[in-house]
């Protein structure tokens, strides 16, 4: 298979009034074809800026370092996406080639422009079909997410849905373009479990009909065991443990993974205590020096843990951890 | 101890909607809910939005109307009937009860010290009458919640999630109640955190022999802490068991839906769910007979016109189902 999406040593900052943030600190992955990754970590992991920062999206405070590269590849040749700077450069990774889908449906639609009419919009921006073809394919796709009556439907407002429908709409807007690559930052984590069983089959199927790559945000490790081929975990900016699922999963290598599977509530072993990643954790303006995680870590090696940052290990070819167990041990 | 602390008779709550007198409906939020809470133990609620589990905890603590039937308290020194309390009573019962929201982001005033916010229940309630016994009390429940000195000088913005949410328990535990709704208080937090915090919550429980109503929609999270569920839909009760028995073999085929729902840890186990179809009805709008009929996936016609009532599988155990006896041979498929 071959890669949709690189990101090369993405270092991303904020300048705020306290000095510069570290949001993303040398992250680096690839996305293939038809390929779903699950990005994981906690609030403020810097998932949401890393996802936002393949679209160029973020806010004008960022600043990248001139190592950061994310490179798309189209078919018509390969898209340096930090460098495009106009509205019509960006057009490409912004509803083009990639699409969005946001975590609260309710906020993502305009409350005063009618479900159709944004949908129809952004279709006449990205293609080169009149009106009438536009709202023809809208109302295809409003149909294809499973949303009942859509010629009914596309005609109504954001308020007269129901959130799992809204979410089925922003679904159908986001693929109505027919992108290479989908990023759902935490699409279903506002919905009901029955409803989020619905939303992650429809994703499922649409993953298979469209062929293209997802790049899935969530913090629930359940999620992405039902939908992910690869996790990437993150930490504090940091991409701390990736590999497929199942290795991840089954024998996750990081102690923050670890912690994370521990504190997990699980509903075939009600006897074992829940058992917390101990600490908070830290503000970005306090950033831990050496590994991110060691102020939490309960498997601390050495002195290097807090002042040396771990080396990338791959503990077997597609498993890759950052983290001084696995170093001391491949030197 | 199996003394009940509180119990619900044929519980309702309706809400008055729609201004003109001729479209004027009442929506049934809580429908007839009969429910006992033992004193001392860890009642769960669960249930998808708009199921009434936070109407039926606030009516509860009184801070809705209840419409019909009733509830009664009562805790050993003072026994109250919670329909038509009066206001001096409520003022008392107030003290007894109360509740930890689900947002500890919104809950918590920013511009009060971390003392104030949790000062202020005892002050309003005039629980202590000199500025030392304040402080006392407060450092008290501060060290219980793992707050030390140095955070109650502090505003909320210094916090994280979870350490706020540490302070909203301690504010709603300041005053010594004997009842505590705790309404989605791990809903807003991380994973890593959340098991912190429910940690925390049975630690206190069983430090200070508190009663727990815990409403959630995350029945993993219920398994690992309630000793009994409670399930609700639209408005109506529709399982309630002690939670190993209640997971072990569910008998409404909306629990074991929600059951299946749940995202498996296992990537193999992709696809095996049992899947529910459609979308809670309308509570303004809600269907006859069973209301769950309109997604059920083993409804026949009398779900559609009979309500079914409570009945007992088993010990403490009830079910609200036309055809739960039925369903037990069924092999689920």
């Amino acid at each position: 298979m071959s890669a949709l999406i690189t990101v090369e040593n993405l270092t991303l900052k904020f300048k705020t009034d306290e000095g510069l943030i570290t949001a993303v600190d040398d992250v680096s992955f690839s996305l293939d074809k038809g390929e779903v990754i699950g990005l994981v970590g906690e609030s403020g992991s810097g998932k949401s800026v890393t996802a936002k920062a393949l679209m160029h999206l973020n806010a004008k405070n960022a600043v990248y370092t001139p190592e950061s590269k994310i490179t798309l590849h189209t078919d018509d040749g390969p898209v340096d996406v930090l460098s495009l700077t106009t509205p019509r450069q960006l057009n490409v990774v912004r509803g083009g080639a990639i699409s969005m889908i946001f975590q609260e449906p309710m906020a993502s639609f305009a409350p005063v422009i009618s479900i159709g009419k944004q949908m129809v919009e952004q279709l006449q921006l990205h293609s080169n079909m009149t009106k009438a073809e536009a709202k023809a394919h809208s109302i295809n796709m409003l149909d294809r997410v499973g949303i009942s009556d859509p010629a009914k439907r596309i005609d109504q407002y954001a308020f007269e849905l129901s959130g799992g429908m809204r979410q089925r709409a922003m679904i159908a807007m986001a693929l109505s373009t027919k992108p290479k690559l989908l990023i759902a930052d935490e699409p279903t984590t506002a919905l009901d479990v029955t409803i989020q069983a619905q939303v992650i089959d429809l994703m499922k199927d649409l993953v298979e009909e469209f062929h293209m790559g997802i790049l899935f945000i969530t913090h629930d490790l359940g999620v992405v065991a039902q939908t992910a081929d690869k996790v990437n975990v993150m930490y504090l900016g940091r991409m701390i443990e990736e590999g497929p699922v199942r290795d991840v999963i089954r024998t996750a290598k990081h102690p923050y993974t670890q912690g994370l599977l521990n504190a997990l509530p699980k509903l075939n072993d009600l006897d074992s205590p829940l058992e917390p990643v101990p600490g908070d954790i830290p503000s970005p303006l306090e950033r831990p020096s050496g590994c991110v995680f060691h102020t939490r870590c309960s498997q601390i090696v050495g002195p290097q843990c807090s002042s040396r940052q771990p080396r990338d290990v791959n503990v077997d070819p597609t498993h890759r951890v950052a983290c001084h167990i696995y170093s001391e041990a491949a030197e | 101890m199996s003394d009940i602390l509180i119990k619900a008779n044929g519980l309702s709550v309706g809400f008055q909607i729609g201004n003109s007198i001729f479209k004027r409906q009442v929506l049934k939020a809580v429908d007839n809910v009969t429910l006992e809470i033992e004193k001392g133990s860890f009642f769960g609620l669960v249930g998808e939005s708009g199921s009434g589990k936070t109407t039926l905890g606030r009516a509860l603590l009184k801070a809705v109307p209840i419409t019909g039937g009733g509830a009664h308290y009562s805790d050993g020194e003072v026994a109250y009937d919670l329909e038509d309390i009066s206001k001096e009573d409520l003022k008392d019962y107030r003290k007894r009860a109360q509740l930890i929201f689900q947002d500890p982001y919104a809950a918590l005033s920013p511009r009060m010290t971390v003392r104030d916010i949790i000062a202020e229940p005892l002050e309003v309630m005039g629980l202590t009458k000199t500025r030392v016994e304040t402080d006392e009390r407060v450092r008290e429940i501060a060290a219980k919640c793992r707050l030390n000195l140095e955070h109650l000088r502090r505003f909320p913005h210094a916090f994280s999630g979870g350490q706020r949410q540490r302070i909203s328990i301690a504010r709603a535990l300041v005053s010594a109640p004997k009842f505590v709704v705790a309404d989605e208080s791990v809903a807003a937090l991380d994973v890593s955190i959340q098991a912190d915090v429910l940690n925390l919550l049975k630690a206190i429980q069983a430090d200070m022999g508190l009663t727990f109503m815990f409403i959630s929609h995350d029945l993993s999270v219920v398994a690992h802490t309630c000793d009994h569920v409670a399930v609700m839909y639209l408005g109506r009760l529709v399982e309630t068991a002690p939670t190993r028995q209640l997971f072990a073999s569910p008998k409404h085929p909306y629990t074991k839906a929600l059951f299946s729902a749940i995202p498996s840890l296992d990537p193999d186990d992709r696809g095996i769910a049992q899947k529910l179809e459609g979308e809670i009805p309308s509570p303004t709008n809600q269907p006859s007979g069973c209301k769950f009929h309109t997604r059920c996936p083993n409804a026949i016609d009398v779900c559609k016109t009979i309500e079914p009532q409570l009945e007992t599988a088993d010990r403490g155990h009830q079910v609200s189902c036309h055809r739960w006896k039925e369903l037990l041979d069924l092999v689920p498929a």
